[in-house]
């Protein structure tokens, strides 16, 4: 049996955030929720090597009650169990406390795994680096931005993109992968699934108590890195208007703008004199 | 062996043309960066036969160049250079690890950070140091809707990792001269866990709109399928490529592939030309990064033009058909 962990985040839906138009900023605390995208993707991954090899899968995640909604989803996609990272002391964590608390919930609720599947960054922070941190945390091999995937005995073999180069990489297991969303386009939740989903949901929520982790190492506190400021970049554009006949707006235009234009293209659009 | 002074590390991440100019371009930044906390700038090169790129580092600004240079390192593997790194960065403890944004990077970077467990900014725009000569570190969150500034106050290496084209080169200097130490290859490294099987250059792939430099983006201001063509002229004049917003797709003036916005394509133009698009948010989450965007609309109060570098209030068609005219009018002389 292919034993599989997928973590997985909620993050918030853009389209549907109240958007503070005075000062270009997202109203956060109003947000839905939503999985994100690449989690979405690696789940589906994980579902179609469950179907092909007899597999397990865990969905993990790590935030505040209301994300249990992408746990629900999870299960109703084809997951088997869920555990639910949730404590107030939890909230706040950087990415190198996010993997080190990840690993010691795996290490206690599923030490046997095959497989660690995980989206290959996120659409709210966008780091990408919880994935290779995690497999360094727990000391097993990674390979991050896989576009697909197919598992052999006690290997796996991915294909990427990396850099120009179309790389095809192999690690036995224990591994961690992380998915782009080139494939694996998520399937559409079926009625049955939501159904159980929420009849009998399978879901272990854990606390920092229960990993014996002291306040002091992880969330905020834990964390290395610190937020000074989140402002919004648009609020602060310095924007020139023109107006007036086409043929003029753009001769000047051109005139104004070769640097930013020209250059580009490679081209000098200036009119010599 | 602590160094004395202080210093700075840049990753010299060579393997392609764009590798080794974000390294370029981050070896002036940290000149930059060292001035201000009295430091060294330099380099880390690891590789086989790699005696150009150490040349090149020192050209740009590197004061110190750290080489392993092995055989066995011929092909980039990340397994390898993370413990390489880490026994580097433990050895000599920098004060900063700079590491370009690239596929390679964004994978090596953070096990780095794990293994000297400190601090990593992903993909940032702006590297400074504040009065406590803290790197501050800006990094874009929510598809670049909002910026972060970021500080890794106790623990050190300070770590962040920066995108191509954030910082500018600086002109190189062959005159330049530099320490180059080199440090032997470790006995006892781990075996490397992933194996390579296959490796190939990828022949450049047909341009697609997320990697073009200049991008045409057109919404129903245009007016009608028929003018909607005209963009196509122009992007091909530019040398770009042409995006659409949901409502022109849905009308079906363009395919669906070049659909722009939060759910669907996110591009990162150099520059952005944007005619006759109102600006929902379920666009315009798609186009934050581009760098410089010019839009085009007869609303002077459209969020698009609030959001444009230039915002031209005009009609969107014959502004595309007139600026047609004129660059071919100037590329043509």
């Amino acid at each position: 049996m292919l034993k599989m962990i997928v973590c997985m985040k909620q993050v918030p839906m853009v389209t549907e955030l109240p958007w503070d138009t005075r000062t270009g900023t997202l109203k956060r605390e109003l947000a839905e929720g939503m999985m994100n995208p690449a989690c979405k993707h690696a789940l589906e991954a994980a579902l179609r090597l469950k179907h092909e090899h007899d597999g397990h899968i865990t969905a993990i995640t790590m935030g505040p009650p209301m994300a249990e909604e992408i746990l629900h989803e999870a299960i109703a996609m084809g997951a088997d169990r869920c555990l639910m990272l949730c404590d107030k002391k939890m909230a706040g964590a950087d990415t190198l406390v996010t993997s080190y608390t990840l690993a010691r919930a795996i290490e206690i609720f599923c030490p046997d795994f095959d497989l660690i599947l995980c989206g290959c960054y996120t659409s709210d922070s966008e780091t990408a680096q919880v994935g290779p941190q995690l497999a360094e945390e727990l000391d097993i091999p990674v390979i991050a931005y896989a576009e697909d995937c197919t598992v052999n005995e006690e290997t796996i073999t991915i294909k990427r993109v990396s850099d120009n180069f179309l790389e095809t990489l192999q690690m036995n297991m224990p591994g961690l992968i992380t998915l782009t969303t080139q494939n694996f386009a998520p399937r559409y939740t079926p009625i049955a699934g939501l159904q159980d989903a929420f009849d009998e949901p399978n879901i272990l929520t854990v606390s920092a108590d229960d990993l014996g982790l002291d306040e002091e190492i992880i969330g905020l506190a834990g964390s290395p890195t610190k937020i000074l400021e989140v402002y919004s970049p648009t609020a602060q554009k310095n924007n020139i208007v023109m107006k007036g006949a086409p043929k003029r707006i753009v001769e000047e235009l051109l005139e104004r703008f070769d640097d930013r234009i020209g250059s580009v293209i490679r081209k000098d659009l200036k009119v010599v004199s | 062996m602590a160094e004395t002074k202080r210093s700075i590390w840049v990753f010299g991440d060579y393997r392609n043309y764009f590798q080794n100019r974000v390294t370029l371009q981050l070896l002036s930044r940290a000149k930059d960066l060292a001035q201000r906390i009295d430091a060294r700038v330099c380099a880390v090169v690891f590789g086989h036969e790699v005696d150009e790129w150490v040349g090149e580092y020192i050209a740009h600004g590197a004061q110190t160049v750290y080489v392993t240079d092995h055989p066995m390192l011929k092909n980039y593997s990340t397994d390898i250079y993370v413990t390489l790194m880490e026994r580097l960065a433990q050895t000599y403890d920098p004060e900063i690890i700079l590491v370009g944004a690239t596929s390679f990077g964004r994978e090596f970077a953070p096990r780095v950070s794990k293994r000297l467990k400190t601090g990593l900014t992903a993909d940032c725009v702006d590297l400074d140091i504040n009065e406590d000569g803290i790197l501050v570190q800006t990094a874009p969150a929510f598809g670049g809707n909002l910026l972060t500034r970021i500080v890794t106050p106790q623990r050190r290496p300070q770590m962040a990792t920066v995108r191509a084209g954030v910082f500018q080169e600086i002109p190189h200097n062959y005159e330049a001269t530099g320490e180059i130490i080199y440090v032997e290859m470790p006995m006892h490294l781990p075996k490397d866990r992933v194996r390579l099987i296959s490796s190939e250059r990828q022949p450049p792939r047909e341009q697609k709109i997320e990697d073009a430099s200049v991008v045409v983006c057109g919404g129903r201001g245009m007016g009608s399928k028929k003018k909607f063509r005209n963009l196509y002229e122009l992007a091909k004049t530019l040398g770009g490529e042409v995006g659409a917003t949901r409502p022109v797709v849905y009308s079906k003036w363009a395919e669906e592939d070049a659909l722009v916005g939060q759910a669907d394509k996110h591009i990162k133009p150099k520059v952005l030309f944007s005619f006759g698009i109102s600006g929902a948010i379920q666009h315009t989450a798609g186009i934050v990064d581009a760098d410089f965007i010019i839009a085009v609309n007869k609303n002077p109060n459209a969020a698009m033009m609030k959001m444009a570098d230039v915002a031209i209030v005009a009609d969107a068609n014959q502004v595309c058909t007139a600026l047609i005219r004129e660059l071919k009018k100037r590329i043509r002389t």
